[in-house]
């Protein structure tokens, strides 16, 4: 198995230069390790919203839900409670997973289950042409607010801290082995795993020499502590000039949801005789 | 006698659904077929609730207005029902906060005495009435042992002490017809859904679906099932069909605002071609509406909702029996053409309880998809003559899976080019024509009362009930479609033979079930249109009747 054999007849139609291709790069070389490995890749799950980001799993020859804007995290889920041996992962924009579908996350991260979200943050809006999304950095210029934004970015990582979630890191495309590194992480995590890659958008947000000034890999860096990650996770708020980490932020070894809720859920019954035994409690 | 009609009232908190199935219960076991409308607003403590059991020889699906007992457990109870009693009817109620004439009990001194809870208020009246209607206290104490779990010994206590107050007034005569359980519609689809091979059930709270939800939680481990309730509708539509794509057979329910949620999931599983049931239970709307009331006003929007133009199959059940057998068919239709499948109901039929005679209904068994053979390559859409593509479940090392929202060539990859558009449109349309064809085995629309008559009452849904007992007082014809989508033409044409006129039974302020057959080339005569949130009694539709048959 190598990168090629991944591989689909779909031809690819990001624009060059786009921060996806490190992304796709990225999660193709980790699955061909998980495989040399002996993780089998017929138990591979990808999942999709809309935008840019969701024709990665047109280009990835694994199992894929094409699903729709802002419902990964939801459908991940279910793929996952309906066989907890299986590895979901899901890929959503910025808009997809902090705008449209922001609850899903929050509550995802709180029941811990064992998924991983990898989100393409290019803080724009690509395939509907250009408008802010919740981590523009205020001012920000775009189509549906031509005069700047009137509000703040949200940091959607000192979110999922807030909502549970157990590991947390922050990724960049121009970072790729960093990138790779830190996709097997999450996806070997047991629990809830977000990964936030910054991905500049080279036709409608085109920040790749302003990233590559200010962002810098976490050394040192305590991640199994709360209160050390959310320093971190604190010092860049995706409006400021701060310097911006790389790297896992968080990362705590808890049950799962799948793992708890699940628990008595695989006898195999005669549906029919119970059905009968059933209805005569309620003679 | 042999036909009751009993009232039971008080305020939230009294426990009337309770009391009102104890009653129900008694008279089952006595022989009974029973039907119970439960009446309340949407508050926790104080309003008004009552339940009304009818008790009769042969199965019937509607109350009535008028009734033989009224059991009082306040004032408002009286003030609110008065109109109801005829001269033979009997009060039994709480002489301890009630000013009324018949039965007194002092409900409040006994349970005070005996140290029960105030809610046990509730088994002293059932005692009494027991002991007025000549029931005998053995049924009773067989019926509380059974069916209450909570200070069971105390209940009975209390009830001896009400059945010894009363007084003997008539004789309920017992019938030599075996006890049936009641169950409620919800109940009844639930089950049907599992003989269907549900493994997954997903749903957020709204009444009047709430009680599928709450049924199937508390009888998971019993059959393995998966219950989940998300954190809103929109996660429970997405959750479902991750988890049907994954091979597990999903359902969710909700009631009209909850669906307006789903309807962008409703779309994709159009599109993906993922399995899946929906029960919706209607309530009245517009928006929150009357949340614990009952409507039929959703036909359209659920017949319509979602983007684009996909095939989906939706059944109206009327009683508990056809909402055992559709809720089985439904799963398997779903699963055997990968469309979804609605259960359209309302709260009437979701929270009514029935007398449930499984064995009259026909035997159905889980069918299986159909599946992949591995002689070619897998495609997810395979473009094949019926429009079904074979299935095939993760993990498979020989297949790669892909469902896609997008529109998609055979292998699940995004395309936009043109001819490839109007293939897989054209496919996914298809499987329509052959579940046409198979819905002919099907007793799609159904047939009752006097079938040579040239008058014939529409209904659908739980409106079924009323209708069948009026018109066989008037000695008319009911048909009753079930399957509203694909609407069932033939069937429907073959039902209506002979007939004049046709005089359709709604709940409805606009007559939705017309607008649907009139698409279909069917006009109808008169409307019978009840929008207040109660379902029809068998009175109300009688009067209704009269006005247009003249």
């Amino acid at each position: 198995m190598n990168q090629k054999q991944l591989a689909t007849s779909a031809k690819n139609t990001w624009c060059p230069g786009c921060g996806n291709f490190a992304i796709l790069n990225a999660i193709k070389t980790v699955l061909t390790v998980l495989n040399e490995e002996g993780f089998p890749l017929d138990r591979i799950v990808l999942v999709s919203g809309i935008g840019c980001h969701a024709k990665i799993v047109d280009y990835v020859d694994v199992n894929s839900f094409y699903a729709i804007h802002g419902r990964v995290t939801p459908v991940a889920e279910g793929i996952k409670l309906a066989n907890p041996d299986l590895k979901v992962i899901g890929f959503a924009g910025d808009g997809d997973a902090y705008g449209e579908g922001l609850e899903h996350l929050v509550f995802a991260a709180k029941r811990n289950i064992d998924i991983t979200m990898i989100v393409h943050n290019n803080r724009v809006y690509g395939l509907t042409t250009g408008q802010y999304t919740p981590t523009s950095p205020l001012g920000f210029k775009g189509r549906s607010t031509p005069s700047g934004t009137a509000e703040l970015p949200l940091n959607p990582l000192e979110l999922m801290l807030a909502s549970g979630a157990t590991f947390i890191a922050r990724g960049y495309s121009n970072r790729l082995d960093l990138l790779k590194k830190t996709f097997k992480e999450a996806i070997m995590h047991k629990g809830f795993s977000l990964i936030d890659v910054l991905q500049p958008c080279v036709t409608f947000f085109d920040i790749y020499e302003y990233y590559n000034k200010h962002v810098y890999e976490l050394t040192d860096h305590d991640s199994q502590n709360y209160e050390t990650a959310s320093k971190k996770i604190r010092e860049w708020d995706y409006n400021s000039d701060n310097p911006i980490a790389l790297g896992t932020f968080y990362k705590k070894e808890s049950s799962s949801f799948e793992e708890r809720f699940l628990e008595h859920k695989t006898k195999t019954i005669d549906k029919y005789s119970k059905i009968k035994e059933t209805l005569t409690k309620y003679i | 006698m042999n036909n009751y009609s009993i009232l039971i009232g008080g305020k939230a908190g009294d426990g009337i659904n309770q009391a009102g199935l104890l009653i129900a219960r008694i008279f089952n076991q006595l022989g009974y077929r029973i039907y119970m409308y439960y009446d309340y607003p949407s508050l926790i403590r104080g309003g008004h609730n009552f339940s009304i059991v009818r008790a009769t020889k042969n199965k019937v699906g509607t109350h009535l207005d008028q009734i033989d007992f009224l059991l009082v457990l306040n004032q408002d109870t009286i003030d609110f029902h008065k109109h109801r009693l005829k001269k033979t009817s009997v009060v039994i109620y709480d002489s301890d906060g009630v000013k009324s004439e018949g039965i007194g009990i002092p409900l409040k001194t006994i349970i005070q005495e005996e140290k029960a809870t105030a809610i046990s208020r509730n088994s002293c009246l059932i005692g009494g009435f027991c002991k007025a209607a000549g029931i005998k206290y053995n049924i009773l104490e067989q019926v509380f042992k059974k069916h209450i779990s909570r200070d069971m010994e105390l209940n009975l206590r209390v009830a001896h002490r009400g059945y010894k107050e009363a007084k003997e007034l008539t004789k309920t005569r017992i019938l030599s017809q075996r006890p049936l359980p009641l169950v409620t519609g919800n109940e009844a689809i639930g089950l049907g859904l599992i003989k269907g091979g549900l493994s997954t059930y997903i749903a957020y709270p709204m009444t009047p679906s709430s009680g599928l939800l709450h049924f199937l939680a508390r009888i998971a481990k019993d059959f393995s099932l998966k219950v989940i309730h998300p954190e809103n509708e929109i996660a429970v539509i997405l959750m479902a069909l991750g988890s049907s794509y994954a091979g597990e057979r999903t359902a969710v329910g909700t009631s009209g605002g909850g669906f307006c949620l789903m309807t962008e999931g409703l779309s994709l599983a159009g599109m993906s071609e993922v399995p899946i049931v929906i029960m919706v239970s209607q309530r009245p709307g517009p928006s929150t509406g009357v949340p614990t009331y009952t409507a039929q006003s959703d036909l359209h929007f659920v017949l319509n909702a979602g983007q684009g133009e996909f095939t989906r199959f939706m059944v109206s059940p009327g009683d508990a029996e056809e909402a055992y057998y559709w809720s089985t068919v439904a799963i398997n239709i779903s699963w055997r053409y990968q469309i979804p499948s609605i259960i359209l109901v309302d709260k009437t039929l979701s929270e009514g309880v029935f007398s449930f005679e499984k064995e009259s209904v026909k035997t159905l068994k889980e069918e299986k998809p159909l599946l992949w053979d591995k002689k070619q390559p897998y495609k997810r859409y395979l473009n094949t003559k019926t429009g079904i593509s074979p299935l095939s479940f993760i993990p498979d090392k020989d297949a790669v899976i892909k469902v896609n929202s997008y529109t998609h060539d055979e292998y699940g990859i995004t395309t936009e080019e043109s001819q490839m558009l109007s293939i897989m449109q054209d496919k996914r349309l298809r499987k329509e024509q052959y579940l046409i064809q198979e819905l002919q085995k099907y007793e799609t629309v159904k047939r009752y009362g006097d079938e040579s008559s040239s008058v014939a009452l529409l209904c659908w849904g739980s409106t079924k009930g009323a209708c069948v007992e009026t018109a066989e007082q008037f000695g008319l014809r009911v048909v009753q479609p079930i399957v509203l989508s694909p609407f069932p033409i033939k069937q429907f044409r073959e039902r209506l033979k002979g007939v004049k006129k046709i005089i359709s039974v709604e709940n409805n302020s606009t007559g939705q079930l017309v607008r649907l057959i009139n698409q279909h080339g069917f006009n109808v005569d008169e409307k019978i249109l009840k929008y207040d949130g109660r379902p029809f009694s068998l009175e109300k539709l009688e009067a209704d009747l009269k006005k247009v048959i003249k």
